[in-house]
């Protein structure tokens, strides 16, 4: 192995034994080791160059070991569907054949044409965008954005759809521990030993966190990495706990609701086609703890992302788990004791460190002491001011940091370390408040305001014995919180720890006020600490505003590195205090989740549920054609062989008014309105008056909102003096029936009645046309159907095939008609049965076109077509339908609004086109006087239109302001192309006395 | 997601379980057919939307189907009280839980 992995150390880290694994980077094949993530394994063979920056094109390496990752963003290829952009090689483990490329570079990584953005990089400064493209105001969208769009964003999203699956599972627990590193582990063990039910996640592959890299812990006698794997395999035993490895938390919500990702087959070669990709999880936690670290701060100085600048943790991290060293000269620069870990763990094992720069003037304590021992020069007081080398560092030059000459030193690599960061990410996005704390300067958890707690290092604690007491503290506590009653029994003796204390915040030495280097804050963005300053020159003074003017922190790794380098500088410019610039706000998620992972199992056929009637088989089987009515498949037509939409549907109008047609109207909405009050209750609801309504009649009735304005119709039959069986529109059933609820239960408590939706119950079938009585009449029983028994509007009990049914005589067609209510599921033989008589006939099955047309040439209007939510009964020529003597009902203040009474309303009437053969488009404006200069005055709208071949005319009907008065009068509807011209009519275009509904 | 106490189940669920319905305790007149202009739009148009404590209505729709009415603090999102149609507005305090 050894051979091919230059940089594979004998010896060192944890999988010298493991399996080794062949992968390709940009079409070069590599080896790395089963363990790996691409980044060690890249490393391994001293690839150091990953990708270009954002904005300047500048060749990058690999930053950091883990989520934090702003650089080592890349493309993973499985398959032409299965490729992911923008995956940080960092936490991306390695498999066999994985295929990764680089990205935003082109022709290639080690020439890329768009670095020529660097040498530009003046115009390119912080809100270049906001005043580079202000004028002229026409070549935003023609040139700007384009060439912008084209050239920006980090990867390329496939082509193809995502053939995998995702799984989600919602979970309750007692403790929820966030972080698996030595807290979130003592945590969740003092937790689940008193007997809560645990979950613990963490986002690396294995539990420990920073002990991955901590060679100086030891605990209970053991190193801190085995005594991690020690207390994972306890946990993972426990009946009471659930390990969540490779599970990201993303999101604090409200009332301890988190939001996790767990990674389930992106680290595998060949997943099984059963396995989800993620699984999204939902956690309800009685009590969180949070245990999730810290991440190490970069030095900000001139040339500080050369491939081969990295964390000081990053390069001990593939030392001491991956085996790998990050190069073979080595220079640290430092402003605190960690980074000395790094370079003496490195010393040991054969590394050349070249020197330590510390900006300390009097860097002291054991590490320090070590490192001297060691025989690594150490340059206090000092700063390195700036690198050279141009797809990997080969020096840097190292000057006193109070300024003066610098001295150059040739390096591979160069570790840094500015201190850590608290990770309050989660904590803050809890609506948590944290507190800047001075001495140390930095933000720490402060106010709680949900049921957590935060343990470890996220909490502020630099030492391993005051992480683990406190995590065992907030774990014992959240258990007993959540109500469990087990005696806690973990201890654990932390034998020797180090400390993470020091550092420092903003732009280092060199790259200071005053200077114009490029010294980045956020690499991902491209922000140095130049930019930072210039925002704050140009104006901004929140936080906020230097964030967006800059882009600092707004890149996908939403600047775990950056953002406290970016507030400091920010404060030392407006010469103000950290805390009074304000920290910005954390926001979800924390790192990037699949679209995948939220869009789940709701998609293709499961996005929303279909709803099919009882006859929709039959329909299937007759070759209807099918249109989405909300959830519904309704049927639209039925052609026959040769026939277009057309053609059919000026057969099936023509064939019910000559003999008669079948219709499912099943969909209609259903509510039966029962009790004493019944006749009360549908007094208020609806503007008719029903009290005086007898049992087996029917009438139309109009739904207002309070506001006065038209919410639903629908025939309501009265079945007996306490029963009614309303129907609604299809669209509007269940808002009606909630409608209804509502004053049900909070205006009209005292009224005595039951609401039940009985839409499913019930299907519709409508028989409408001359013949529609002699069809169904062999099929009756019980009941007397003639004219005189039943007219028009009335409505029975009976049965129908031996089913009981509710037959109505009623029309949505001006034809004789009938609808036919039985039991749902003998929807489909009561048809074919009344399918079966109507061949005697002639009779056809229709649709939904031809339901329209028939109905619009007798002017019956379609809630939410004919109206739209601001149309009154008077608008729409229903005044006859309000109870003029009625004291009370829904809307009745409304619809006497000064507004809703004025003259000039636009009123539903009918238009005849000047061309018999011109069908006017739906949501056509309508004008007085076509030759207006544009824009033109409109005064109406076209909300039905249609041939009738009934007619042999097109027919429609439109809202036009003061419409009614204006019969006989030419309206013109400008369209792209032509103008055409109508008339108003009234809005009945066939049987205009109404002749042939009753026979 | 919250979790809101259903007054009527008496047990905490959660949030998809419910919907809102507006502001609570807005009375409509028994003679709503004879108030001024200015009472109607009083009635109708005009609602408090404060910042803390808010009354609310709010209906089971997927559970037991019941309207009730909730104190909801609009800062924090948490629901302070629960209660039954129809009974007096609850005195509440601002139940922001906070420890230092």
């Amino acid at each position: 192995m050894a051979t091919t992995q230059p940089y594979r150390i004998a010896n060192a880290g944890r999988f010298a034994d493991a399996r080794p694994v062949e992968f390709s980077f940009d079409g070069h094949t590599y080896q790395g080791v089963e363990g790996d993530t691409l980044a060690s394994a890249l490393l391994a063979n001293g690839v150091h160059l990953v990708g270009r920056s954002f904005k300047y094109h500048r060749a990058r390496g690999i930053l950091s070991a883990g989520a934090e990752e702003p650089n080592a963003l890349v493309n993973i290829e499985r398959d032409a569907a299965r490729h992911t952009p923008n995956v940080r090689a960092t936490v991306q483990e390695l498999y066999d054949g994985l295929a990764a490329q680089s990205q935003n570079r082109w022709p290639s990584l080690a020439f890329d044409v768009g670095a020529v953005n660097n040498l530009a990089s003046p115009m390119f400064s912080a809100g270049f965008y906001y005043k580079t493209f202000m004028w002229p105001n026409w070549a935003w969208n023609k040139i700007y954005e384009p060439v912008i769009r084209s050239a920006a964003g980090l990867g390329v999203a496939p082509a193809e759809a995502d053939p995998d699956h995702y799984a989600s599972r919602f979970a309750h627990c007692d403790v929820l521990v966030l972080g698996g590193g030595a807290a979130g582990l003592a945590a969740a063990l003092a937790a689940a030993r008193a007997g809560a039910e645990v979950i613990l996640a963490d986002e690396q592959a294995e539990f420990g966190g920073a002990l991955r890299f901590e060679s100086g812990a030891r605990i209970d006698g053991k190193s801190g990495w085995f005594w991690a794997q020690t207390v994972a395999e306890e946990l993972s035993a426990m009946p009471n706990v659930r390990l969540l490895p490779r599970t990201t938390a993303f999101g604090y919500y409200a009332q301890n609701f988190i939001g996790m990702t767990e990674r389930v087959t992106d680290h595998l070669a060949s997943p099984k086609a059963e396995q989800p990709r993620e699984r999204l999880w939902q956690v309800r936690a009685k009590r969180v703890v949070l245990a999730t670290g810290a991440i190490e701060r970069h030095m900000v100085f001139d040339g500080n992302d050369r491939p081969g600048v990295m964390l000081a943790s990053a390069a001990r991290t593939y030392l001491n788990h991956y085996g790998v060293a990050v190069g073979k000269n080595i220079g640290v620069y430092t402003a605190n004791d960690s980074a000395y870990a790094a370079a003496i763990d490195l010393k040991k094992a054969g590394v050349n460190i070249k020197v330590i720069v510390d900006t300390r003037d009097l860097p002291r304590g054991a590490l320090a002491e070590e490192a001297w021992k060691l025989g690594i020069e150490i340059l206090p007081g000092r700063a390195v001011t700036k690198t050279s080398g141009r797809l990997r560092i080969k020096s840097m030059t190292v000057a006193p940091k109070s300024g003066g000459s610098g001295r150059t030193i040739g390096v591979d690599a160069l570790l840094m370390s500015a201190g850590w960061t608290p990770s309050v990410h989660l904590f803050s996005q809890s609506r948590g408040k944290v507190a800047f704390d001075e001495e140390t300067r930095r933000f720490l958890p402060g106010t709680y305001v949900q049921d957590c707690a935060s343990a470890g290092a996220c909490n502020g604690a630099d030492s391993l014995e005051k992480t683990i007491a406190e995590a065992l503290r907030e774990g014992a506590v959240a258990a007993r919180e959540a109500g469990a009653k087990g005696k806690n029994t973990a201890s654990i003796h932390v034998d020797a720890s180090e400390n993470w204390a020091g550092g420092m915040l903003g732009a280092g030495p060199g790259a200071g006020a005053g200077t114009t280097v490029k010294a980045f804050v956020d690499f991902q963005n491209d922000v140095t600490a130049k930019d930072v300053r210039q925002a704050v020159h140009e104006g901004m003074r929140s936080i906020e505003h230097v964030k967006r003017f800059t882009t600092n922190g707004m890149a996908t790794d939403q600047g775990k590195t950056s953002n406290m380098h970016g507030l400091a500088i920010a404060a030392e410019a407006l010469g103000k205090p950290i805390p009074e610039v304000g920290l910005t706000t954390f926001r979800a998620p924390y790192t990037p989740v699949t679209f995948g992972a939220i869009v789940n199992h709701a998609k293709g056929p499961l996005f929303d549920p279909t709803r099919k009637t009882p006859t929709h088989e039959w329909a299937t089987a007759h070759g209807a054609v099918f249109e989405d009515v909300g959830q519904w498949k309704r049927a639209w037509y039925f052609p026959q062989a040769g026939e277009d939409m057309h053609a059919a549907v000026n057969r099936e109008c023509v064939t019910v008014r000559n003999a008669a047609g079948i219709f499912d109207a099943s969909t209609l909405g259903k509510i039966e309105v029962v009790g004493p009050d019944a006749a009360a209750f549908m007094e208020k609801m609806y503007t008719n008056p029903w009290e005086k309504l007898e049992a087996g009649r029917c009438r139309y009735g109009i739904m207002l909102r309070e506001d006065g304005f038209i919410y639903d119709d629908g025939v309501v039959g009265r079945l007996a003096p306490d029963r009614f069986h309303v129907t609604t529109t299809t669209g509007g059933a269940p808002r009606v029936m909630n409608m209804m609820e509502d004053y049900l239960q909070t205006e009209f408590p005292h009224l005595n009645v039951w609401l039940t939706s009985i839409t499913e119950q019930w299907a519709v079938i409508a028989v409408q046309g001359p013949k529609s009585r002699d069809i169904i009449a062999p099929l009756v029983e019980g009941i007397d159907i003639s004219d005189g028994a039943l007219p028009h509007m009335s409505v029975r009990e009976c049965k129908i095939c031996g089913v009981p049914a509710r037959l109505f005589r009623m029309s949505f067609t001006g034809e004789r008609g009938f609808e036919v209510n039985v039991p749902a599921d003998y929807g489909q033989a009561v048809w074919e049965a009344i399918w079966a008589e109507g061949e005697k006939y002639g009779a056809c099955a229709y649709g939904t076109e031809s339901m329209h047309v028939l109905r619009a040439e007798k002017g019956y209007i379609i809630v939410g077509q004919d109206t739209d939510g601001t149309v009154t009964t008077n608008d729409a020529g229903l005044d006859w339908a309000v109870g003029k003597k009625k004291a009370d009902f829904v809307g009745i203040r409304g619809m006497v609004r000064p507004d809703l009474v004025a003259k000039g309303r636009k009123q539903l009437v009918g238009l005849k086109t000047k061309d018999p053969d011109r069908v006017l488009e739906e949501g056509a404006q309508i004008v007085d006087d076509p030759n207006q200069p544009i824009p033109m005055k409109m005064v109406g709208h076209v909300t039905s239109s249609y041939w009738s071949e009934n007619c042999g005319r097109s027919i429609a009907l439109a809202l036009v302001a003061g419409g009614r008065d204006r019969t006989g009068e030419t309206v013109y509807i400008p369209m792209k192309n032509r103008v055409h011209e109508a008339i108003i009519t009234g809005m009945v275009f066939f049987d205009e006395k109404g002749e042939r509904l009753n026979g | 997601m919250l979790l809101i106490r259903c007054p009527y189940c008496e047990e905490e669920r959660p949030e998809l379980e419910f919907r809102n319905a507006g502001e609570a305790h807005v009375t409509r007149a028994g003679n709503l057919a004879a108030v001024s202009d200015e009472d109607f739009e009083a009635f109708f148009f005009i609602r408090s939307n404060p910042k803390g404590l808010a009354y609310e209505r709010w209906r089971h729709i997927h559970g037991c189907a019941r309207f009730f009415n909730a104190v909801r603090d609009t800062i924090s999102d948490r629901f302070v009280t629960t209660y039954k149609a129809g009974e007096p507005k609850p005195a509440v305090k601002p139940a922001r839980k906070a420890k230092a």
